[in-house]
C-alpha cells in the first residue's frame, strides 16, 4: 500500500525546497547555477526547463529501477541506465516541443541540451532510489527539487544583475564575486535548517 | 605538442578548477576535509584516464552525430567500475563521497576533455592529458579541502594542527564555507597570475 500521509509529503516538499536546497546545500546543478544566471529572464527559462525534465525523469527512472533493474538484479547498471534515460528524454522532449509548440521551443530550446549534463537531474533520480521513495513521494520530491533549483537560480540572477554595475575589485571580477554572493545566499538558506 | 606542455597545461595553465571552472559540484561538495578531496580527485583522475584512453582508441569508429551519447556511455562504464572498486576496498571513503561518485558521470571536465582532446589527438597524448587534467583537479580539491578543514576544524588530513585552544569556525566545513573559500582562493589565484603577467 502507498503511504500517502499529507504531512510526510509536505515535509519532503519543504525539505527539498528550503532545508536541503539542491543548489545551495547539496551542491547539485552548480554549473547552470553559475553559468546561466546573468539575467532573471534566462534564469527563469532554465528553471522551467529543469522542472519539466526533472519531473519526467523521476517518474521514468522510478519505473526503470523498480520494474527492470531490481527484478533482474542489475542494480550496478543504475548509473549507466539513468544517464541514458535522461539523455534520451532530453532529446525526445526537445523534438516534441519543437514540433508542437514553436513558441515554447523559442524560450526553452537553448537550455535543453545543457540539462543532460546537469548533475541535479541525475542526482535527484539517484536520491529518489536511495531514500526508498514510493511513486507519489518521488513526484513530490522532484517538484520540490525543481522549485528549489528555480528559486535559487532566479534569486541569484536578480543579485547578479545588480552586481554588473557594482564596482568590484579587479581580482574578484567575474567568478570569485559570484561565488562569494552564492556563499552569502547559502548562509541565509542555512537558517532554514531545523525547519523540518 | 610535447608531453611536458600537456602536463603543464593540465596542472597549472589550464587548471580545471581555478582557470576553467569545470566540475564545480564535486569541488564544492566533497571538500569539507582534505582526505575526501584527495579521494574524489583520484577517482576522477582514474575515470578521466580510462575514458580518454578508450575514446582516443575508438575515435575513428564513432560517427560524429552520436559521439556525445557514446562518450557518456564510455564514461559511465568507467564510473561504475571505479565505484565498485571503491566500495570493495575503501568503503569509508565510498560512503563519505556518497552520491557524488555516480555523479562523476556528469562532471563536465571529463566530457569536455573527451570532446576537445581525446577525440582529436593520438592515444598516448590523450592518456597524458587525462592524467594531467586529473591531477590538476586533484590538486585544487586538496588545496580547497585543506584550507576548509584547517579553518573549520583545525586539522589537515585528520591531523590536529592548531590544538584545543583554536576556536574552530564550523561554518567553513558547512555548505556556505565551500562557496566562500573557493571564491577567496580563486581571487588569490587571480592576484598571483595578474602579478606574473605584469
Amino acid at each position: 500500500m502507498l503511504d500517502l500521509s499529507v504531512s510526510s509529503l509536505f515535509a519532503i516538499l519543504v525539505s527539498a525546497i528550503l532545508v536541503n536546497n539542491f543548489v545551495l546545500s547539496r551542491f547539485l546543478g552548480i554549473c547552470p547555477f553559475l553559468g546561466v544566471s546573468k539575467q532573471v529572464e534566462t534564469a527563469f527559462g532554465m528553471g522551467m526547463a529543469v522542472t519539466f525534465v526533472m519531473s519526467l525523469a523521476s517518474i521514468i527512472t522510478f519505473v526503470v529501477q523498480n520494474y527492470i533493474l531490481d527484478p533482474l538484479g542489475l542494480q550496478y547498471m543504475q548509473t549507466i541506465m539513468f544517464i541514458l534515460v535522461i539523455a534520451s528524454l532530453v532529446q525526445f522532449v526537445e523534438m516534441v516541443i519543437q514540433k508542437t509548440s514553436p513558441a515554447l521551443y523559442q524560450s526553452l530550446g537553448v537550455f535543453l541540451p545543457l540539462i543532460t549534463t546537469n548533475c541535479a537531474v541525475l542526482g535527484l533520480t539517484i536520491l529518489n532510489i536511495q531514500e526508498n521513495y514510493n511513486i507519489v513521494e518521488t513526484i513530490v520530491h522532484a517538484i520540490g527539487a525543481a522549485v528549489g533549483f528555480s528559486l535559487a537560480i532566479v534569486l541569484f540572477a536578480a543579485i547578479r544583475e545588480k552586481l554588473e554595475i557594482a564596482n568590484v575589485p579587479q581580482p574578484f571580477k567575474g567568478f570569485p564575486i559570484a561565488l562569494l554572493t552564492a556563499g552569502l545566499m547559502s548562509l541565509a538558506f542555512l537558517g532554514f535548517s531545523g525547519l523540518v | 605538442m610535447n608531453m611536458g606542455n600537456i602536463v603543464k597545461n593540465g596542472i597549472v595553465r589550464e587548471n580545471p578548477v581555478f582557470i576553467q571552472f569545470l566540475g564545480m559540484c564535486p569541488v564544492l561538495a566533497v571538500t569539507g576535509t582534505a582526505t575526501n578531496g584527495l579521494g574524489m580527485g583520484l577517482a576522477t583522475t582514474a575515470v578521466l584516464l580510462g575514458s580518454n584512453t578508450v575514446i582516443a582508441l575508438m575515435k575513428n569508429f564513432i560517427p560524429s552525430k552520436i559521439r556525445i551519447p557514446s562518450f557518456i556511455v564510455v564514461i559511465a562504464t568507467f564510473v561504475t567500475m571505479i565505484g565498485m572498486v571503491m566500495n570493495a576496498y575503501l568503503p569509508d571513503l565510498f560512503n563519505a563521497l556518497g552520491i557524488f561518485i555516480p555523479l562523476i558521470v556528469v562532471n563536465c571536465l571529463i566530457l569536455g576533455r573527451a570532446e576537445s582532446f581525446a577525440s582529436k589527438k593520438p592515444t598516448g597524448a590523450s592518456m597524458v592529458d587525462g592524467i594531467s587534467m586529473g591531477l590538476g583537479f586533484t590538486l585544487a580539491l586538496v588545496v580547497l579541502g585543506a584550507v576548509r578543514e584547517l579553518i573549520g576544524s583545525g586539522s589537515i588530513f585528520g591531523l590536529e594542527l592548531l590544538g584545543e585552544a583554536y576556536p574552530a569556525m564550523g561554518i567553513m566545513v558547512q555548505p556556505p564555507g565551500a562557496f566562500l573559500a573557493l571564491g577567496l582562493l580563486t581571487a588569490l589565484f587571480n592576484v598571483v597570475i595578474l602579478k606574473r603577467i605584469k
